[in-house]
């Protein structure tokens, strides 16, 4: 029972990893495997072009929990220095002054390398709650980075978005791990 | 799952200085994002054309959301009136028949202001609008209130100019690139629209509070005058929105003002009209200013 509950519950590791299925002549698309975790994250991005003109802070940093959530998945996948790149090119269209963005996803990879550092072992629950920490923090500096820039101390709208960023957490997770598979997907012949 | 790290990899000192430059870069990167946030908190404009050229590379996305956004509207609607089609005709012919009684004596009316003003002298130059444009996005993450629309400087949208929809004031453009333009959302706490009571013009001023609502706020001091259902329309003065545009509706009254809704939801709005800026001399000003529509002097009204 013991041995049990130390299982992994993310259920990565599973021996169906160890042995992939997948004809011995294939392999993934070099370009894909290492391209869509990018792409993904620079697509979310672009959330602010999505169909809901809003008056109100209501969408959750999508870009910013997909990088967690890749960051969680495949730790050694994205570099450290990712900020610097999807940082700025989230800036371009979240409407935060430049440079927010950048600052704070760095900040959220180094402290995303520390939170490695601390817990050896790491389950959904943990994985969960270190993302609803970081995004706590980054939901809150960036509002207040918004208030600075609209030099106006604006009363903190972010109730019903944090709410909703938590929530949403594990689905932008499943969401990752399924185009991971896609990444993965064995579509080069050798 | 387990931690995978490989800080120490062995005895290679290439693969050593290979991670030692990651943390080099990752640092770079934050003194990046401090310096530029400094930057564009002290000057907002700084990076205004890396911002104009993201919107135009990420144009077509909302041209294609803006589109799927009206027939997803249209379709509701479609559905909404399949069903009581027949309680709306007769509403709608009763009501036809009444507003064309109303027109008329509008007209007359209009008729007697042209030749009214005409005797006063009065000549009021005819401004037709810059652009049409759809609004093709909005900072929906962010605490800011901006949005994009799909018209730029090549069809004569400039900063400063006042963007409005059918049913009232939407903001001012703020940043322009050749195809696009980024507009200040009146519900942005940095918008300040000087306004005055349709009804009786009293004078005040409304600014964004980044929730949706805007804060109403009265010139003139002492009892709070305002009633839920208020309608404020801007009063033209600071130059840069055109007089009698409506902007929100009182909502709930505060001690020192009201709390309103928006006369035009952004979220309702398919096309946006840029008007031309209202008054020349504020140009000028705001050649000087980027915050040119700061909070209205007390002695302007």
């Amino acid at each position: 029972m013991a041995t049990k509950a130390r299982q992994p519950t993310t259920g990565l590791a599973t021996a169906r990893d160890a042995t992939p299925r997948r004809p011995i002549n294939r392999a993934p698309l070099p370009w894909l495997a290492a391209g869509l975790p990018w792409a993904s994250i620079m697509a979310l991005s672009l959330v602010t072009f999505s169909p809901v003109i809003a008056s109100a802070p209501v969408i959750p940093p999508l870009a910013l929990m997909a990088l967690l959530a890749w960051r969680m998945l495949r730790p050694n996948l994205l570099p450290i220095w990712v900020g610097l790149p999807l940082g700025a090119w989230d800036d371009l269209f979240s409407g935060q002054p430049f440079g927010s963005a950048i600052l704070l996803w760095s900040l959220a990879m180094l402290a995303m390398d520390v939170i490695d550092e601390r817990f050896l072992w790491r389950g959904f629950v943990q994985d969960w709650a270190a993302a609803a920490a970081l995004l706590t923090v980054y939901l809150v500096v960036a509002a207040g980075l918004a208030g600075l820039a609209a030099r106006y101390p604006l009363p903190l709208t972010i109730g019903p978005q944090w709410l909703m960023t938590l929530v949403l957490f594990p689905a932008i997770n499943r969401l990752i791990a399924g185009l991971d598979r896609v990444r993965l997907l064995p579509l080069q012949r050798l | 799952m387990a931690r995978s790290r490989d800080l120490r990899p062995g005895y290679s000192r290439r693969a050593q200085y290979g991670i030692f430059t990651r943390y080099v870069i990752l640092v770079v990167g934050i003194a990046v994002g401090v310096i530029a946030l400094g930057l564009s908190l002290f000057d907002p404009g700084a990076f205004a054309w890396l911002r104009g050229a993201g919107s135009e590379i990420a144009a077509p996305v909302g041209e294609a959301s803006a589109t799927a956004r009206r027939s997803g509207a249209n379709l509701v609607a479609a559905i909404g009136a399949w069903f009581d089609t027949g309680r709306q005709n007769l509403a709608l012919a009763r009501e036809v028949a009444a507003a064309r009684a109303t027109a008329v004596s509008a007209r007359a009316t209009a008729d007697e202001n042209r030749r009214l003003k005409a005797l006063l002298h009065i000549v009021e130059p005819a401004q037709p609008p810059v652009a049409t444009a759809r609004l093709i996005g909005s900072t929906a993450v962010s605490a800011r209130r901006f949005a994009i629309i799909d018209a730029g400087t090549l069809r004569g949208v400039h900063a400063g100019q006042a963007v409005r929809g059918a049913a009232g004031l939407i903001g001012r453009v703020v940043e322009t690139s050749p195809d696009t333009a980024r507009v200040l959302l009146i519900s942005d706490a940095d918008n300040v629209v000087p306004v005055r009571r349709a009804g009786d013009g009293l004078p005040g001023f409304v600014q964004g509070t980044a929730n949706g609502r805007i804060a109403i706020r009265l010139l003139s001091m002492g009892n709070n005058p305002l009633h839920p259902g208020d309608v404020f329309v801007t009063s033209g003065s600071g130059g840069i929105y055109p007089p009698g545009v409506p902007v929100a509706v009182v909502a709930t009254t505060r001690r020192d003002g009201a709390e309103g809704r928006l006369a035009a939801d952004p979220a309702a709005t398919d096309y946006v009209i840029v008007l031309p800026v209202y008054s020349a001399a504020a140009t000028a000003a705001m050649a000087a200013t980027v915050k040119a529509a700061g909070p209205p002097l007390k002695d302007e009204n």
